[in-house]
């Protein structure tokens, strides 16, 4: 860390594990209700208990790149951020705004639109808080030095408060809102998401494995290339059966069909970065999740996503367990992977401690990632039988569910083991590792 | 050449900008995959396919391809022209492949308001649909070249030649293998 103003992203980066915790808590609480019915159905009936599970986990996911952005932008840019003042507003403003919607969710305000169930008030604060956000950054590029890194950071952060825009289009016409809907929801995931993360993943590749940052910056380009060249006529993917015409499903099916293309590039680039580099740098457990993070997003997202994209597959599995098996490794591999790899990275350096709980954080990747592909299977066996006996064999949907219910519970286990990994990560991220930093400074100078 | 296309491996031989040649790869997976998908329709849809393809004409597509594939040496010569430092017979054979490019685009509207008047859609059947996506990126990739070939025009450095022409005959090349996959072969 060069930058005193680098130490804002820790307020980001601290509110993003709060957030990750409770996002896993209540997974665990929908994990539970779907194989015991009755659990707190007065108190938190599922669809609400399912609204904090996915919004906790955007909104973390989100403060996670603010805070990733805070802190790699001063380091590539070379320059003190803009206004750290204006950084820790805006962070405040960002958790109140999510404290008030979960708030409002549990007194069953909200808007009912998957996702973006925020009140309209919310989604204006998100688009002030945006606003602070991408003023504070774009101001300290311009005043700083721009490389590839920051110009495609920046691209795909204002993609990201840009197409929120859409948010705010509610038409009553259903097609027209799904059409729109997806605008967001799939040009944020499988678009400028992927910016972001490829951006970061380059910052890390450079400070990891030492490679020259020209070699970095190329392989960059070509992965956002490819992942804008099919990623947003992949949007195709989502309007076979909302009630858009045809030829949807031939656009849909081949340009989705590609976007495993930038994750594929995203597992060589990484590898061939760690090969060539040959630096051996201290913070081991950050290359482990860099490098977790390509891997587990070409199974999630491109693998998982390419099982059920082609138009004939999905008439048959559409909005079936498949899908859930595919949200679940996606979100995991590309964007929490990527989120832990920066904060891995980062949090050392700002607390300036000696490389911490290391290996802790290790068996937290381990064991984490075990629980999401154990999940993935489980939910992907489930999709197959309900794919089987309810589109097939046309069996009814409740009659179904209990033929899953097996799987629910493997499920359900799953996220308990997700869970256990999860606290470990937190708390090698933030409990400081005593007893080895003592042991490691006593070492050094024998060596 | 510059230093934003050297250290590409297998990309730094090939002429032009090196992430242009990722587009043209990209690009000839996109219509391989849709020619792909048009011959197992076709295999699917025996009759339909037939029934519908003798509604095309032939001659049509034919003039076509004699635009494109001159506007292709118009624009070799232009490179040819730049590589000997005379830019401005490298602006003038540009803008020579730009226009018949724009003819090749006069032709494919006229195909298309006549199919169009007799009735057949992009919704009429999955022939129709596939001749109109494939037709119909192949022409919207017509239009990008005559940008980039514009900005070319303005811009006339050797690399940036030789990067516009690279894509200029990826768009031949599409044509020339859909020109038989969808008006010949029967």
């Amino acid at each position: 860390m060069k930058y005193d103003s680098q130490k804002v992203a820790l307020y980001y980066f601290a509110g993003a594990l709060v957030l990750f915790v409770a996002q896993i808590l209540f997974g665990l609480v929908i994990g539970t209700i779907v194989v015991l019915p009755n659990t707190l159905s007065e108190l938190l009936p599922f669809n609400i208990a399912r609204m904090i599970h996915t919004n906790a986990l955007i909104v973390w996911l989100l403060m996670g790149f603010f805070g990733a952005s805070y802190y790699l932008i001063p380091e590539e840019a070379e320059t003190e951020l803009y206004s750290t003042r204006l950084a820790i507003v805006q962070f405040w403003l960002f958790l109140i705004g999510a404290a008030a919607a979960v708030v409002g969710y549990l007194f069953h305000i909200h808007e009912g639109r998957e996702f973006l169930e925020q009140p309209l008030w919310i989604k204006l604060a998100i688009v002030v808080v945006a606003l602070m956000f991408l003023f504070n950054i774009t101001m300290t590029v311009l005043k700083g030095r721009k490389t590839a890194i920051t110009n495609i950071l920046l691209l795909g952060l204002w993609g990201i408060a840009v197409f929120f825009l859409f948010s705010l289009y509610n038409p009553a016409n259903l097609i027209m809102d799904k059409i729109f809907w997806w605008w967001v929801v799939h040009l944020w995931v499988e678009g400028v998401w992927e910016l972001v993360m490829a951006s970061i993943l380059a910052f890390l590749m450079i400070k990891l494995t030492g490679v020259d940052r020209e070699v970095v910056e190329k392989w960059l380009y070509v992965i956002i290339g490819l992942a804008l060249f099919s990623g947003i006529l992949g949007t195709g993917h989502h309007y076979y059966w909302i009630g858009t015409p045809g030829y949807w499903q031939w656009i849909g099916s081949v340009f989705s069909t590609l976007e495993v293309a930038p994750f594929f590039a995203m597992v060589v680039f990484t590898f061939m970065m760690v090969w060539k580099g040959g630096r051996a740098h201290p913070n081991k457990a950050a290359l482990l999740w860099s490098l977790g993070c390509s891997v587990f997003a070409f199974f999630g997202a491109g693998v998982w996503g390419f099982l059920h994209t082609l138009a004939p597959v999905n008439y048959i599995t559409h909005g079936t367990q498949i899908t859930a098996a595919h949200g679940h490794l996606a979100f995991y591999g590309a964007y929490v992977m990527i989120n832990i790899a920066i904060m891995t990275y980062a949090m050392p350096n700002i607390l300036k401690r000696e490389p911490y709980n290391q290996l802790l954080n290790m068996w937290g990747f381990w064991i984490t990632s075990s629980g999401v592909t154990f999940m993935t299977f489980a939910l992907t066996f489930a999709g197959v039988v309900q794919s089987h006996l309810q589109r097939v064999l046309g069996m009814g949907f409740m009659e179904v569910q209990e033929q899953l219910s097996l799987f629910y519970w493997m499920r359900l286990g799953a996220g308990l083991a997700t869970f256990i990994g999860v606290v470990l990560i937190v708390w090698s991220l933030v409990v400081p590792g005593k007893a080895k930093q003592v042991g490691r400074v006593a070492a050094q100078p024998a060596e | 050449m510059s230093d934003d296309t050297e250290n590409w491996g297998a990309l730094s031989e090939l002429p032009g900008n090196p992430l242009m040649w990722v587009l043209i790869l990209s690009e000839l997976m996109v219509f391989g995959a849709f020619f792909a998908a048009f011959s197992v329709s076709r295999v699917l849809h025996p009759a339909m396919f037939l029934a519908d393809q003798v509604r095309l004409d032939r001659l049509v597509g034919g003039v076509n391809t004699m635009l494109l594939l001159t506007s292709g040496l118009a624009a070799a010569l232009a490179v040819n022209a730049r590589g000997m430092g005379d830019i401005r017979r490298c602006r003038l054979w540009l803008g020579g492949a730009a226009l018949l490019g724009l003819g090749f685009l006069g032709v494919k509207l006229a195909e298309y308001s006549d199919k169009a008047a007799q009735g057949f859609g992009i919704e009429t059947d999955t022939f129709w649909t596939l001749f109109y996506l494939m037709t119909g990126f192949h022409a919207a990739h017509v239009v990008l070249g005559l940008v980039i070939m514009a900005i070319v025009v303005w811009k006339p450095s050797l690399e940036n030649v030789e990067t516009c022409v690279s894509f200029w005959h990826m768009v031949d090349l599409i044509w020339v293998l859909l020109y038989p996959i969808v008006y010949l072969i029967r």
